[in-house]
């Protein structure tokens, strides 16, 4: 069983109009090691997945009707909610897309990791060296060393002295390191990372991406890159999985889905993005909108739009198929045998 | 058609006192543009590069401290305050943020036909020729008449910047000036809007300044591009030039972090070997 295995997940959103079916049937495994790239466009249920996962979505308005997400076997959609906070952080560590509001500008980046490193020191005694019974002043003095630690191991110079300052005296992506080294203190097993880069520069984003290979290469980390950009999950992810309205239509590794893309949706994500070699009118768009998610079309939730349809792609929805060992797609034009 | 000639502009920085300035902010030095008819004119810049110091300055939102700005002849400056009014029926901008840049309490029909309110003298249509000329615009950018009726939070963000499109063509403007206008937005939703200014500024003859920090979108849609750093013009040239044969450091950093859509150009991967999961017990 792999690390994190997400299977048949269904969520919905209950609002004033209706239920709404945001996640419909995700299948998701996750090794340690690998970067999954979760792509797709605003409300397919990316960021749904992935706040899933830290049962973050609040119940109501969310109902999960199926499936269910096993960290290391544990299904955590139906652990306690003291236990759910004891994976959280120790675990599974978040970062999200705004660096600004995501830290408190009161406290010090140091007085906020020492908050976080103390709460896990209290689950584990490993990370801090020291078993929670012991004096309040040692904890936190060992909590403050580790948080320049970490502050120092994701590549803010000084850490020693930056430890001290406010969250206002850090650049956009010095933000984000801080959160990674928030994230990372209690040595999470899954990093999972919402957008993280959307609201910084290229150069930066480049920085932040190699940070994050970095890691998992020397901390074997299992990641789940939440974003809206084929880019980044070309440059930085070992898998990908592409999702369109609640639904993982695509998923292999990233070589395979970039080099035979299978999907219509994939491909027609993929001739939206301005490449080099595009002359002026090459650029395809995939004509339409997004279905409406409480009366989603019926079978393949695609066929309203897709260039390929077939009468049978609304009659049900498609399986998953390999097409090889390394890539699976759902969809009907994938399967020899209804073709 | 438009002649950026030396261009300085510096805020005052906070502090101070009565007597003594506290210094002040240089957010462009020296910048000199040319801008043809008819051609897509890229500016790309990071964030606090002076990206859209540049377009406000363009636009008489700011007094320049030094330098000209040129439009067809015109020295922009020397222009008082009525006759810039007039001047921005020929220069219109379409924004970044279509949520924010439309006023939710005013029908798609009157947001697209207040340029032709305030250019009424220009322009000389009248309430019902006002109401076609709104249903002629949103036909060009895709949509439907219908749509004149409803307010902007019943759109989507392609939608809502569809409607921005047709505000910014209402009074005929030679000069388009496009401040970030897809990054609000999907890709395959970007794409649609791409696809729609190139028709437009085909069918329209329009001048495009197009403000980015995107260089893919900025390659496939510009003729020529400039990049600024920290308020100076670092390289300017044909977009071909600019992207195959790099010649400033800052250029050269900037294409080789742009994130290709292609695993095999990856910089992280061609340093090691490609990531395959190994499977480990905790």
């Amino acid at each position: 069983m792999a690390f994190l295995e997400i299977s048949n997940l269904h969520l919905n959103m209950h609002t004033f109009d209706g239920s709404a079916k945001v996640l419909n049937g995700i299948d998701l495994a996750v090794e340690h090691g690998e970067i999954w790239g979760l792509v797709g466009e605003s409300g397919c249920g990316k960021s749904l997945t992935g706040l899933s996962i830290s049962r973050l979505i609040a119940s109501p308005p969310g109902e999960y009707t199926q499936g269910s997400i096993r960290l290391n076997g544990e299904d955590v959609l139906r652990v306690s909610e003291r236990r759910m906070r004891e994976l959280r952080g120790r675990r599974v560590g978040m970062i999200f897309q705004d660096p600004t509001t995501n830290l408190n500008p009161a406290f010090t980046v140091g007085e906020q990791m020492v908050d976080v490193a103390l709460h896990a020191g209290s689950i584990d005694d490993d990370i801090l060296g020291m078993p929670a019974s012991a004096s309040f002043d040692k904890r936190r003095e060992a909590a403050r060393k580790l948080a320049v630690k970490m502050l120092d191991m994701v590549g803010i110079a000084d850490a020693a002295k930056r430890v001290d300052h406010y969250p206002h005296q850090f650049s956009g992506g010095m933000r984000q390191r801080v959160l990674i080294a928030m994230a990372l203190i209690c040595q999470p097993e899954l990093l999972i990372a919402d957008e993280p880069t959307t609201a910084l520069d290229v150069s930066v984003q480049a920085q932040i991406l190699r940070l994050i290979y970095d890691l998992v290469e020397e901390y074997n980390l299992a990641v789940l890159f939440i974003t809206h950009n084929l880019g980044v999950v070309a440059q930085l992810c070992s898998h990908i999985a592409v999702m369109y309205a609640g639904n993982i239509v695509e998923s292999g590794t990233a070589e395979a889905v970039f080099a035979q893309p299978a999907h219509p949706y994939t491909q027609a994500l993929l001739q939206a993005i301005p490449m080099s070699h595009m002359r002026r009118g090459e650029l395809r768009a995939l004509p339409g909108a997004v279905p409406d998610l409480l009366a989603p079309p019926p079978g393949c939730r695609l066929a309203p739009r897709c260039p390929h349809v077939l009468p049978r792609c609304s009659a049900r929805f498609p399986d998953s198929i390999a097409v090889s060992p390394v890539h699976r797609v759902t969809c009907v034009l994938a399967d020899p045998g209804e073709r | 058609m438009l002649t950026i000639d030396n261009l300085t502009k510096t805020y005052p920085l906070a502090g101070g006192g009565l007597f003594r300035a506290a210094g002040a902010f240089t957010a462009l030095k020296g910048v000199n543009l040319n801008i043809a008819k008819g051609e897509s004119f890229g500016v790309v810049g990071e964030s606090g590069s002076g990206k859209t110091t540049l377009t406000r300055c363009i636009l008489g939102l700011e007094r320049i401290t030094a330098g000209r700005i040129v439009f067809d002849g015109v020295d922009l400056a020397s222009l008082t305050s009525a006759q810039m009014r007039d001047m921005h029926s020929r220069i219109q901008i379409v924004f970044q943020d279509p949520y924010a840049s439309l006023n939710p309490r005013m029908t798609v029909r009157n947001i697209v036909a207040e340029p032709m309110q305030i250019h009424r003298s220009k322009l000389g249509f009248d309430a019902r020729q006002q109401t076609a000329r709104v249903h002629e615009l949103l036909g060009m950018v895709g949509m439907g008449p219908h749509y004149a009726s409803r307010y902007p939070h019943e759109f989507s963000g392609g939608q809502r910047q569809r409607i921005g499109i047709a505000r910014a063509l209402a009074s005929n403007p030679e000069l388009l000036i496009l401040d970030e206008p897809t990054s609000a937005l999907d890709v395959s939703v970007q794409a649609q809007v791409l696809n729609l200014l190139q028709t437009l500024q085909d069918k329209l003859n329009l001048t495009y300044l197009f403000i980015s920090h995107d260089l893919g979108v900025i390659r496939y849609v510009c003729d020529r591009v400039a990049l600024i750093y920290r308020g100076e013009l670092v390289e300017e040239g044909d977009t071909s030039q600019i992207f195959d044969n790099p010649q400033q450091p800052y250029t050269k950093m900037l294409l080789s972090s742009m994130p290709e859509p292609d695993p095999a150009r990856s910089p992280l991967r061609r340093r090691g070997q490609a990531l395959t999961g190994t499977e480990t017990n905790h």
